[in-house]
């Protein structure tokens, strides 16, 4: 693929509530935050803008409409959406700019989880005939996941706290994070299960916020005059919405994504791992080939706060403003999507 | 515009005007399910998926070869849902369960009454509990007891 560069990206608090602002009040402030970060000065400003939400969030069919009222869409601009976390959407923009159809765009997701019941509205995601009419939650095909790894010996429940301890020393330095706090694996392992064999801890907490990206050809970018990181690689494979037919233990489709956008091509100093539950990281990890040279979420990661269709495009973004920002060279991000670990996303950021 | 107070209302029933068929092999299961009874097909190694597939998990083939399957099986993995939500199929505590019908080899995710977490292992015996009246859809399976 062509080199991409990413200009800005710019990330809401994590809250636990946002009260009455809607989502649009959500989106606004992030997307002017990236947009003078471009030095621009609207959607019209950029070639294309593409978003990702899901409409479930919202309980309402097209309720994503809304979420274009902050761009101020008139004259009309090139404008899609993706019913998914705005990683894909991303990625989308990157395929726009690759067939020349654009030179720049403005990427961005958002989701306000707090009205419904999460883990509920998630499992609508699954077969509409064998899963759905069950009910089978989110917090629930994780706890499957976790399970058949401890039955395996993949992994120890000291691990998954392990995972959980570094995420919420790390998110202390994370403005945007909701849990944060230096807290022991033993005392994370004194704490009952939630829905065994997970902790409330294993999982990630209910956020609500949004993210906004601006991104450009490496022309455009230089025309722009701002500092920028190079998007080398990006790629995305599913699994089967079949649990019993995948080996839950291990992510084929992360292993695939990263070999080919190209993660094993150089150091990886940095990776922005999209894990809601503990364990997961643990999977994601190995499936990213990782070794222990790499510093894994320095933001704290989702288990810090989880902003359900803009967390994965947070997770690009925060390696993006630390090639930006001149702290690594290298780094690699990914973003999930379903149930247990299902659709997974790799990109490989660089310096300019 | 008068002055007095008329709404203007009109009686209105939501309706889909369209069926909407589960097909030869959601179809076919859903079916079984309603006479008490459960199916599964081979996929294109061989390997009896429950529920059916209409693809190939893996090779994404058209599949067609049905298999009649007893109602017991084995739990393969667990999740102890010790706070059942508003929406879930038992309102006590209970396990989600991978459960491998006996002659299948691809497990399907219900739900086991087990009364108690300590009840629960992988390789326990379970048996269906069928609903009191079955309708065609998964639900006919009330869920699973330990056999």
């Amino acid at each position: 693929m062509r080199d991409i560069a990413i200009v800005s990206f710019v990330q809401s608090d994590c809250v636990r509530d946002a009260g009455a602002q809607n989502e649009v009040e959500l989106i606004m402030p992030v997307l002017r935050k990236a947009l003078d970060a471009a030095g621009i000065q609207s959607a019209q400003d950029v070639d294309f803008t593409c978003s990702g939400s899901c409409d479930y969030l919202q309980g309402a069919a097209f309720a994503f409409v809304s979420g274009v009222d902050p761009l101020g869409a008139v004259p009309p601009i090139k404008e899609s959406h993706v019913e998914m976390d705005a990683a894909w959407a991303l990625y989308e923009a990157v395929l726009k700019i690759t067939m020349g159809q654009a030179e720049s765009a403005l990427v961005y997701g958002f989701g306000k989880s707090s009205p419904g019941e999460l883990p509920i509205v998630l499992s609508q995601q699954l077969d509409p005939y064998y899963m759905a009419p069950l009910w089978l939650d989110s917090i629930s095909t994780a706890a499957l996941q976790a399970r058949t790894m401890l039955d395996n010996g993949d992994i120890t429940e000291k691990d998954m706290a392990e995972v959980v301890a570094r995420s919420r020393k790390n998110a202390k330095s994370n403005p945007h994070a909701q849990l944060k706090g230096d807290v022991s694996v033993d005392e994370l392992l004194a704490e009952p299960t939630y829905l065994s064999p997970l902790r409330k801890h294993d999982c990630c907490p209910v956020s609500d916020g949004a993210c906004a990206m601006v991104v450009a050809t490496v022309e455009k970018a230089k025309e722009w005059g701002k500092p920028y990181a190079v998007l080398k690689g990006i790629d995305h494979r599913i699994e089967s919405h079949n649990f019993g037919a995948r080996d839950l233990t291990q992510s084929p489709s992360t292993q695939a994504a990263a070999k080919s956008a190209g993660v094993a091509n150089g150091p990886v100093e940095v990776a922005e791992i999209y894990a809601p539950f503990s364990h997961q990281e643990i999977i994601l990890k190995r499936a990213l080939g990782l070794g222990d040279d790499t510093v894994v979420n320095p933001s704290g990661g989702v288990l810090a706060g989880n902003l359900m269709m803009a967390s994965g495009l947070s997770r690009i973004g925060e390696v993006a403003m630390r090639i930006i920002r001149g702290d690594i060279k290298r780094g690699i991000a990914h973003a999930t999507s379903g149930h247990a670990l299902q659709q997974n996303l790799v990109a490989v950021l660089e310096e300019a | 515009m008068s002055a007095s107070a008329e709404v203007l209302s009109q009686a209105f029933t939501l309706g889909y005007t369209y069926t909407r068929s589960t097909g030869p092999v959601v179809g076919r299961f859903l079916t079984a399910l309603r006479d008490r009874k459960i199916v599964g097909i081979k996929g294109s190694d061989g390997k009896v998926i429950v529920p059916p597939m209409e693809w190939d998990p893996v090779t994404a083939e058209a599949l067609s070869d049905f298999v009649d399957l007893p109602d017991t099986g084995v739990v393969k993995s667990w999740a102890w849902v010790k706070h059942p939500r508003g929406k879930h199929p038992l309102d006590k505590p209970f396990a989600w369960a991978q459960i491998q019908f006996d002659g299948a080899d691809i497990p399907m995710i219900h739900c086991v009454d087990a009364g108690d977490e300590s009840a629960m292992k992988a390789g326990m015996r379970v048996k269906v509990r069928w609903a009191e009246e079955t309708i065609g859809s998964i639900n006919d399976i009330a869920c699973f007891d330990p056999a």
